[in-house]
């Protein structure tokens, strides 16, 4: 796996420019991400765990510790599963930069960033997560700012650089107080923890949750990615969406499953809280917004907030003593990451192909793609109706899950569950409801109506190479959106991997949870809903056959000329919820009217400006970023010039140092 | 009988009950309208009569229109029914719990409104788009509202499937006179008028595309597909009355299968289903449309006695 990722990033390198490179470069990846997927399936369905260990490799960060266990290989399943359309679709993708040296480099991060989220999945060691982590986070980097011709790239780069370097920084921190001098290796750490004191506990927790949450884009962390995603390709985005935003998930598992011991409920309380408020965030920006892949940018913010509503709420019933619920949460959890995966990686190749075809990147400057781009549109249809959480398709699964849960943890009588369990609630019932809002626009603005731009309006159909790569992860949608109960099996396995007491989940034809008596046969429902239609369209068939079918002009009341001027905007599609929820939006409209100049009467023009600055981004960073301009500028004034004052600066450098290290000791 | 048929038949049966009765139950709510505003008013069945007409007339496709505006219609239908096979209409003995819950129900409808609005947006006409953005608003308003009052149904009767509701508080009736169940059951007809498009969020009867919701969706519509959509709606409303009627009061319902208790089922749902449409005609007779940013201001009442609901059952467990 590693090894043909190594061989498509030394092949991007070394072959002649051209056509060639790109597919030896792209088709390595495949076949490593191939390889990823059929090592996951081989550990989770053997059960066994494969580990690998070289020492004299990164020997000062303490040698090359691989372990895979269920936990990490369900990851490395996500990575695989979505490297590998990934990697297809880019190889259609990426034919207009053949010739630009770019190319080189573009194909090589790519496969470093692959093998390098392969590796965070089973590293074993403080060392080599770090190390992996670190890697991903800089192919990443580069990988967002590979695109000259994205202007806002280099701000973007700069805030995901800063964001991430900060969450490492505080990782790193984490990892020196969890080893307290002793091994970095994992199972070390794990009975080290056990001696650790509460409150350094809740230091490492509040330092590692805050690290892989920025990871995660949890809300106030996840400004770097609603700039970040839509600034890198496409195939990057989806990666980046669909797999490395899942490590964060991946690394808080491991690390309050695994690592620590059990805590106390305010970790739970904690997590579901933030998860509730980034879902709610995510989900009214993700409404409000019309850059294409910046609405799926915050809908995977929104995403990310429901799993980590599902772990919080674990991790709560863990500290409550109500082992079984914990561990139906943390299914839960997994099984809607699991899902966003795979719908939001199809969204994103879906996405972009019409910014490939369209050239352009605003929801308003779309419309009529289906009748132009029709199997994207199809695809697209099956990756919204999974992102509205609707039955038959696989967000709706994990949705329902997580209701369940927090229902049957209601009826716990704890007090503070007796509050926060009904609020959660509310607060994902609605989540889901605007999440419908927001698939309804996504895709009736995007593809249905008449073209609003000559773009849209020449848009043709992505090559079949493109299409194929998004036909894989949507026969994923489908099958985890009819037999869910198919993968819960294992996911309890990794539940019960991880010490937790095997939950009262059983799945059999339907997933059932017994605690709230409450079953659910998605393919059962999917079949009545299919038969009823079929069924009407047979009668409306058969009982019309002589019905005259007239093609007319549609009712503009009078107008006679249709134009897509007159059509409803993905701004105006979601101007009544952005009037309810005036409040949080914060927008700003500015009206400017053009009078005739003898009469005020007479309008000449009116222009209308509305604009939606997240003023989240303002409260948190603004001081922050101030304080740092400051700092620099003052720093600035230093640089005099003067070689006589940098040669003083230096011995007086030295003798602080000298200072510092003599106080430490 | 094979216990999987016997499942089968009653599931089927009620879904059919639900179909067939639908056009009345709009019928009569018209009627009592008409007769409480003074006029004489069509009599219950006209709405057959209408969709019969409906269905044979032909049909006028915008030149605008994708294939999304063909599937829509049966893609409606085809959500609306899986929902209606769903409730318990005459019995308790539930065998539709094995497929699906009161959040299966829930997201079902909400995959009918979800294609609805797509045909609103595909012919690219103003209003369409224009009653797509409201009615997607207001069904995203009120799924909280219906979270909320499903959690203090759980928590009182211990489960989220619609039979072991209606079975548990038939079983201790002091469960629906209790103050959780009073609040969810207001806040439930709140949601119910805000998803059925009734009076004071969407005037049924309107004419002036301006102020429509629903009605601006279907504008394209004619000729069998507006039948199926007209159909679906009215499914949709006898569905969440049923809802309201034998969750909350569940009186009546037949505990086994046999003809005489599930006679007595009949005529309660259909006593039930009076009432209701009953009070939802007099509703509409004093109260005027609101203002569409009015409408979340409702929907705000409707969730926090939902909340309340939910946080009394807590206090009285």
């Amino acid at each position: 796996m590693l090894g043909a990722f190594a061989l498509g990033a030394v092949a991007a390198l070394v072959l002649p420019l051209g056509a060639f490179v790109r597919r030896t470069a792209l088709v390595f990846a495949a076949i490593g991400s191939a390889c990823a997927l059929a090592l996951s399936v081989s550990v989770l369905r053997a059960g066994a765990t494969w580990t690998g260990r070289w020492d004299n490799l990164l020997q000062p960060l303490g040698g090359v510790s691989l372990r895979l266990d269920s936990l990490g290989a369900f990851f490395l399943l996500i990575i695989g599963f979505t490297g590998l359309p990934a990697s297809l679709f880019a190889i259609g993708y990426l034919k207009q930069i053949d010739r630009h040296m770019r190319s080189r480099a573009t194909h090589t991060l790519f496969n470093v960033f692959l093998a390098s989220m392969c590796m965070v999945t089973c590293a074993d060691n403080g060392g080599t997560f770090l190390f992996a982590w670190e890697v991903m986070a800089v192919a990443s980097y580069l990988l967002v700012i590979s695109d000259p011709e994205q202007r806002d790239a280099p701000t973007a780069g700069l805030w995901y650089a800063v964001m991430t370097h900060a969450g490492f920084l505080a990782l790193l921190a984490g990892f020196i107080i969890l080893a307290q001098g002793g091994s970095w290796e994992f199972p070390a750490l794990h009975s080290a923890s056990t001696l650790l004191a509460p409150r350094a506990r809740g230091a490492v927790f509040v330092l590692m949750a805050a690290a892989f949450g920025s990871k995660a884009g949890l809300v106030p962390l996840h400004v770097w990615l609603p700039r970040a995603h839509p600034a890198a390709p496409s195939h990057v985005s989806a990666l980046m969406s669909a797999a490395m935003v899942n490590l964060g998930v991946y690394g808080l598992v491991r690390l309050v499953f695994d690592l620590l011991p059990p805590g106390p409920p305010w970790w739970g309380g904690l997590l579901l809280g933030i998860g509730v408020i980034t879902a709610l965030t995510g989900v009214l920006y993700c409404v409000a917004e019309t850059h294409l892949k910046r609405v799926l940018a915050y809908s995977t913010v929104e995403n990310l907030g429901l799993v980590f509503i599902g772990l919080g709420f674990a991790l709560l019933m863990r500290g409550y003593g109500y082992g079984p619920l914990a561990s139906m949460g943390l299914v839960a959890a997994l099984l809607h990451t699991l899902n966003h995966a795979a719908f939001k990686c199809l969204l994103f190749l879906a996405a972009g192909s019409v910014v490939h075809r369209t050239r352009n990147v605003s929801m308003e400057m779309f419309g009529g793609l289906i009748k132009r781009m029709p199997a994207t549109a199809m695809l697209s249809l099956v990756g919204t109706l999974a992102l509205a959480g609707l039955p038959p398709l696989n967000g709706f699964p994990s949705e329902w899950l997580t209701f369940q849960v927090l229902v049957a943890g209601a009826q716990r009588t704890a007090p503070a569950l007796a509050i926060l369990l009904p609020l959660a609630l509310a607060g994902v019932a609605l989540v889901a409801g605007l999440a419908a809002l927001s698939g309804v626009r996504l895709f009736g603005i995007t593809f249905l109506a008449l073209p609003r731009s000559t773009g849209a309006q020449h848009a043709q159909e992505s090559t079949w190479m493109m299409v194929l790569a998004m036909a894989i992860p949507a026969v994923a949608c489908v099958v985890l959106g009819v037999a869910p109960a198919s993968v819960i099996p294992q996911l309890s396995r990794i539940a019960s991997d991880l010490g937790q007491p095997t939950g009262p989940l059983s799945a059999g034809l339907a997933l059932s949870v017994p605690l709230v008596a409450s079953r659910m046969w998605a393919a059962m429902i999917a079949a009545v809903a299919v038969s009823a239609g079929v069924a009407a369209a047979l009668v409306v068939r058969i009982s019309g056959r002589d019905r005259p079918v007239r093609v007319g002009a549609a009712w503009n009341c009078g107008r006679i000329i249709q134009s897509a001027r007159s059509e409803y905007t993905a701004a105006a599609f979601a101007e009544p919820l952005k009037r309810v929820f005036t409040g949080f939006y914060r927008p700003m409209q500015e009206v400017t009217i053009d009078v005739h100049p003898t009469s005020r009467y007479f309008v000449r023009s009116i222009r209308l400006r509305a604009d939606l600055a997240p003023w989240m981004d303002e409260v948190v960073y603004g001081p922050l970023v101030r304080a740092t301009r400051g700092v620099s500028d003052r720093m600035r004034q230093l640089h005099s010039g003067s070689i006589h004052f940098y040669l003083a600066l230096l011995p007086g450098a030295l003798l602080l140092l000298f200072v510092i290290s003599r106080w430490i000791r | 009988m094979d216990p999987l048929m016997t499942d089968a038949l009653v599931i089927a049966a009620q879904t059919a009950f639900l179909i067939v009765i639908a056009p009345a139950v709009v019928g009569y709510v018209r009627l009592i309208k008409a007769r409480l505003q003074g006029r004489r008013g069509a009599t219950i069945i006209q709405p057959y009569r209408e969709l019969r007409k409906t269905f044979r007339k032909g049909m006028v496709i915008a030149e605008s229109a994708s294939w999304i505006f063909h599937v829509a219609p049966f893609a409606i239908v085809g959500a609306t029914t899986a929902a209606a096979s769903l409730a318990p209409v005459v019995s308790t003995v539930q065998p539709a719990d094995l497929v699906g819950d009161l959040f299966v129900l829930a997201a079902l409808l909400m995959l009918g409104t979800f294609f609805l609005a797509l045909g609103g947006l595909d012919p690219g006409t103003a209003f369409g788009g224009m009653g797509s953005s409201r009615e997607m608003t207001v069904a995203a308003l009120t799924e909280p509202t219906i979270a909320i009052a499903v959690l203090t149904l759980a928590l009182t009767t211990g489960s989220t499937s619609l039979g072991a509701i209606t079975g548990t508080v038939l079983k201790t009736p002091a469960y629906a006179i209790g103050p959780g169940h009073a609040l969810a059951f207001a806040a439930f007809l709140i949601a119910l008028i805000a998803e059925t498009g009734r009076l004071p969020v969407d005037n049924p009867s309107t004419h002036l595309e301006l102020t429509m919701i629903h009605e601006a969706m279907i504008l394209e519509y004619s000729g069998p597909y507006l039948a199926l959509i007209e159909w679906a709606a009215a499914v949709r409303l006898t569905l969440l009355l049923t809802l309201a009627a034998n969750l909350f009061l569940p009186w009546g319902m037949a505990t086994s299968l046999v003809p005489a208790a599930l006679t007595v089922g009949l005529c309660a749902i259909v006593v039930k289903l009076a009432i209701l449409g009953l009070l939802l005609a007099l509703l509409e007779t004093r109260v005027a449309k609101l203002r569409l940013f009015r409408v979340p201001e409702l929907l705000a009442l409707s969730f926090t006695l939902a909340l309340l609901g939910a946080a009394s059952s807590f206090f009285t467990k």
